[in-house]
């Protein structure tokens, strides 16, 4: 009695929903407070036994965790409670609780599958709805499993409100539950023909996802599909139908002949903006190879584009960008609109008019274009500003530089980019900079050049979005010396005080870089020394080499400066500096003796020549690109196991791996470094007479008698080198393999500069078919039999759901009759409908005829059935 | 299909969120964080459109408040405006000239709207008036359980007295 008259006190007392928004409104508590309390009320609420307190609380519970971002899930169970009354009001609170909160995860989504199939056999249809509605957001594979054949029986509902509903819940069922497709999608196909507009606009939905999902299991319902495109006049449903063909035709070109008619009526005929986009851009997307469609499709974008509406300005351009790739007309046809629409105030319309700008570049308006760019790059906000350096650079880039005659020009372009003052695009530049030393051997000059001036720039080392660039610009000065108009100035720039704003990282290539300018000076020096010794000529004064005439005050000055620069950083905490400052203060220590003392004296038997030389040798290898397939032309040797498992190596090589890892100076760097490295060592190897052997060497060899088991066998290496040579190539020597052709064809023959040679790897289809691939593809030409059990495969693969049905099926030849009967069906239909159907009528029953040919001789074809057309 | 759709003020207030494909709580607070960031900033002359994490939000303001659905990439942008002001005319017609207020107080009605008008993030009925009508009947349906149980409470009440 006493817990009865509480639970109804409660009822009475109960703040409602309105009570509680009312309160939030007029709260002076503050918001995280007033939200506490509220909780703490509901929470207590929730226990009642009273099921109206208990779904009130619950209705406030999802008020507060749908707009407030509460936590609902502790609720769960009494959700399930709430839904189990026998009430509507407290069942649609208890349904919209459960379908807010509950995920896959929810322990107690076990216990609502009988409520949820109690009320799917509800015969109050909006219980149903309710129950529907819950599945199709919650549906786990459980649930799906075991409620399948209650949807099965909704689906056949008379009631179209509640059998949209299921239909729409289909999608979900599928999705969870895949088996739920033998059982449900007759009936669902059955609905393509309903008359009812609900009904059909709701089915053409499912088959829209399904079709996204996957388009091969759809094909076969063209027929219908195609249907539903000449009849109907709701645009809801056309729009869904278009989009399901644009999937479709892009698996079946065929298709795009047969629809591209009715499609172009509808835009000719449509008002509907919707519909007219739509139709646009299915034909731009996929039926692009019709040429009187996209015609039309471009008209129709024009129009779009004088609008005033943004929206429909936004949504041409963007169907401009999808037909670009194959008529470019479209876009030229455009210009200006689109060069106006640079300037727009909306930055989606700017975007998209960006792209179709870059899209228009060619060899011969690139340098006006990325010149209008750079100036919008200037007064834009920073996040376009960005986006406009992102698409020059990616534009310029393409396809190794296709459209850059100029080099000059272009390095220079670059290094003017990082003079814009929001440039965040730091390693992209970066790349480029250095991708470009590599490939075109004739823009290194510029290269450097352009490098001198960024490293000299006192603003840029501020900026942390530049510091990948001035890495670039130290690597570029010091890789490509030889073409410095001053090597002390640069060696001053690379050492300047304000490096120390740098990352470390990029510090060491800056002091790396400067060791390489050391070597080149001291080599230069050296040999220059030489020549005037052994010719003892007087007027030995070369005026070739007057910038790079270096005196001995000037190298001992040089080395002074490194060393007093580099000093302090021998010091330095960071291990990467540090063993590149050690680096060259030890090379510094091994000749600075002999320079100081030896005056002019003969250079060419001293120690230092010789290191000197050796480290001109170390950095005289120059690097090429490596190609992104070059890893797969060479072939595993016979025995060599790549998937055993090395675990044990790391054991082993641990000490050794760690040194590799802080050497980092840039990835392209440091691969082609160990290559180049490699090489020495192996010369060294295989005709050691040519020098004493090396310590490192002589490590190498105890290494390879200790660890025998992991190293290639000898014998292969050994014999027959010239074959193992072919085997892999190394990097550079492809790349001058391939570097014969890249003159391009489309040069123009009245410009005054030739294009310089870019160095091109041939990353084209061939050369990623792997062997293997290739042999597949020899066999399957072979064997016709073969081929054709491979297709089936991929098409069970591929097919699904679709495969499952007519496998599942065991009467597989009467669906067939069905389906061609169906297909007549339409076809006759269709004969009443227009006068144009003449021609049309005489084609598919052509396809028909073949179709059964095909059907007769089924071993023929082995395409995807043509039950089609 | 339509992801989730939100309604939110001019001032960055939640009025309602609804959600088809799976997001967990924290995921929900933040993608509502973002989007009202990004679309309240937009000015009023641009277009409706925002690109968003490979999808588009579909936006439109009516008033002082803002409708958001976010869709697939391939989806139509001007069909999801038009479920919009669809959306929004069977609002104005149930509350008649429906206004924030009327969101505010009635936020479980406004739900309940949208159930019929999507599923499984898809227009499931494009006809204002069946959506009114079935709608007005479900309220029926809970006005008569309402009355039934205040009576019956209404006796027990008087009974324990």
């Amino acid at each position: 009695m006493s817990s009865s008259s509480t639970s109804i006190m409660d009822n009475l007392f109960q703040r409602s929903l309105e009570d509680l928004i009312k309160g939030f409104r007029l709260q002076l508590l503050g918001e995280s407070n007033f939200i506490s309390r509220a909780l703490e009320e509901i929470r207590r609420e929730i226990k009642s036994t009273d099921l109206s307190t208990k779904s009130t609380a619950l209705h406030k519970l999802s008020y507060l965790a749908a707009l407030h971002g509460v936590d609902m899930s502790w609720a769960a169970f009494h959700a399930v409670e709430v839904v189990s009354s026998s009430r509507f009001q407290h069942k649609r609170i208890g349904y919209q609780a459960i379908t807010q909160s509950f995920n896959d995860q929810t322990s107690v989504m076990l216990l609502i599958t009988n409520q949820v199939r109690k009320d799917l056999n509800s015969a109050n249809e909006y219980e149903v709805s309710l129950a529907l509605e819950c599945l199709s957001r919650i549906g786990t594979h459980d649930l799906a499993r075991d409620l399948t054949p209650e949807v099965f029986t909704l689906l056949g509902s008379g009631k179209s409100f509640v059998k949209k509903k299921a239909i729409g819940v289909v999608l979900r069922v599928f999705e969870k539950y895949h088996d739920a497709v033998n059982v449900c999608f007759k009936r669902l196909v059955e609905n393509l023909e309903s008359s009812n507009p609900q009904i059909l606009s709701a089915v053409v939905g499912v088959f829209c996802e399904l079709a996204t999902k996957d388009p091969q299991s759809c094909l076969p319902l063209a027929p219908e599909f195609y249907k539903v495109l000449v009849d109907s006049r709701n645009n809801w449903v056309l729009i869904k139908v278009l989009k399901i063909f644009a999937k479709l035709a892009s698996i079946e070109p065929r298709l795009g002949k047969k629809v591209a008619e009715p499609i172009c009526e509808h835009m000719r005929r449509t008002v509907a903006k919707s519909l007219v986009f739509e139709c646009v851009r299915t034909v731009v997307s996929s039926l692009s190879d019709n040429e009187a469609a996209v015609k039309l499709a471009v008209a129709k974008i024009r129009e779009f584009l004088v609008e005033d509406d943004p929206n429909l300005k936004y949504l041409g351009l963007n169907a401009l960008s999808i037909v670009a790739p194959k008529h470019l007309w479209a876009v030229l046809e455009n210009k200006e609109v689109i060069v106006k629409a640079m300037s727009d105030e909306d930055p989606n319309v700017k975007l998209e008019a960006l792209h179709l700008l870059m899209e228009m570049v060619n060899e011969d308006n690139v340098s006006e274009i990325s010149r209008i760019l750079m100036n919008y790059a200037l007064k834009s906000d920073p996040l376009f500003c960005n986006e406009i350096i992102f698409f020059v650079l990616s534009a310029c880039s393409r396809n190794a530089y296709e459209i850059i005659v100029d080099f000059d020009w272009y390095v220079y372009l670059l290094g003017e980019m990082a003079r814009i003052p929001h440039c965040q695009r730091g390693e992209e530049i970066e790349h480029q900079l250095i991708d470009i030393g590599m490939r075109v051997r004739d823009a290194r000059p510029q290269l450097v050049r352009v490098s001198w001036a960024l490293l000299i720039d006192p603003a840029l080392l501020g900026n942390l979005f530049l510091h990948p660039i001035l890495s670039a610009a130290a690597w570029v000065s010091g890789e490509y010396v030889e073409f410095s108009k001053n090597p002390y100035e640069t060696v001053e720039a690379l050492l300047q005080p304000r490096t120390g704003l740098l990352p470390p990282s990029i510090r060491a290539v800056y002091i790396h870089s400067a060791f390489k300018v050391l070597v080149f000076c001291l080599g230069s020096y050296f040999s220059s020394q030489e020549t005037t010794s052994s010719s003892l000529a007087q007027e030995s004064s070369s005026g070739s080499s007057s910038m790079n005439a270096f005196t001995h005050g000037s190298i001992l000055n040089l080395v002074n400066v490194i060393e007093r620069d580099l000093g302090p950083l021998s010091e330095t905490h960071d291990v990467e500096v540090q063993e590149r400052a050690k680096n060259v203060l030890g090379f510094i220590g091994m000749i600075k003796q002999e320079i100081a003392e030896k005056l002019n004296l003969q250079y060419n038997e001293t120690e230092s020549s010789r290191v000197t030389a050796f480290m001109e040798d170390v950095f005289s290898e120059e690097f090429g690109p490596v190609s992104a397939t070059a890893q797969e032309k060479a072939c595993v040797p016979d025995g060599l196991e790549l998937k055993e498992n090395l675990g044990d190596l790391e054991e082993i090589c641990g000490e050794f791996l760690k040194p590799v890892e802080s050497e980092s100076v840039s990835y392209t760097d440091k691969i082609s470094f160990s290559v180049s490295k490699l090489r020495i060592r192996d010369q060294q190897e295989t005709s050691s007479s040519s020098s004493p052997p090396h310590e490192a060497s002589s490590l190498l060899a105890e290494h390879r008698k200790r660890h025998g088991m992991y190293y290639l066998t000898s014998q292969k290496e050994d014999p027959d080198s010239n074959s193992t040579h072919s085997d892999y190539p190394l990097a550079n020597e492809l790349a001058n393999e391939i570097s014969q052709d890249p003159f391009n064809p489309k040069r123009k023959p009245n410009q005054s500069k030739p294009r310089p040679v870019v160095v091109k790897l041939d990353d084209g289809d061939e050369s990623r078919i792997t062997p293997q691939a290739k042999k597949n593809i020899q066999t399957a030409k072979d064997d016709e039999s073969l081929s054709r059990a491979i297709q089936s495969a991929l098409l069970v693969k591929n097919k699904g759901k679709e495969k499952d049905r007519y496998e599942g099926n065991p009467n597989s030849g009467q669906q067939e009759k069905e389906e061609s009967s169906r297909i007549e069906n339409h076809q006759n239909s269709e004969n009443k409908k227009k006068k144009k159907k003449k021609k049309k009528n005489g084609e598919s029953s052509k396809h028909k005829s073949q179709r059964r040919n095909e059907v007769a001789s089924a071993s023929e074809q082995v395409l995807i059935p043509d039950f089609l057309l | 299909m339509i992801h989730f759709v939100l309604l939110v003020s001019r001032q960055g207030k939640v009025r309602l969120t609804k959600w088809y494909s799976p997001y967990a709580q924290k995921e929900r607070s933040k993608v509502i964080r973002e989007l009202s960031g990004v679309i309240l900033n937009r000015g009023p002359k641009l277009c409706n459109f925002v690109e968003w994490r490979g999808y588009k939000v579909v936006y439109k303001r009516y008033a002082s408040l803002y409708f958001c659905m976010c869709i697939d990439q391939e989806d139509n942008e001007l069909e999801v405006l038009e479920i919009i002001h669809h959306y929004v005319e069977i609002l104005d017609r149930y509350f008649g000239s429906v206004c924030e207020l009327d969101l505010i107080f009635n936020f479980h009605k406004a739900y309940y709207i949208l159930d019929e008008l999507l599923i499984a993030g898809e227009l499931q009925e494009s006809s204002k008036k069946t959506v009114a009508r079935i709608i007005s009947a479900q309220d029926q349906l809970v006005e008569v359980a309402k009355e039934e149980a205040s009576s019956i409470s209404n006796i027990i009440a008087q009974a324990t007295k």
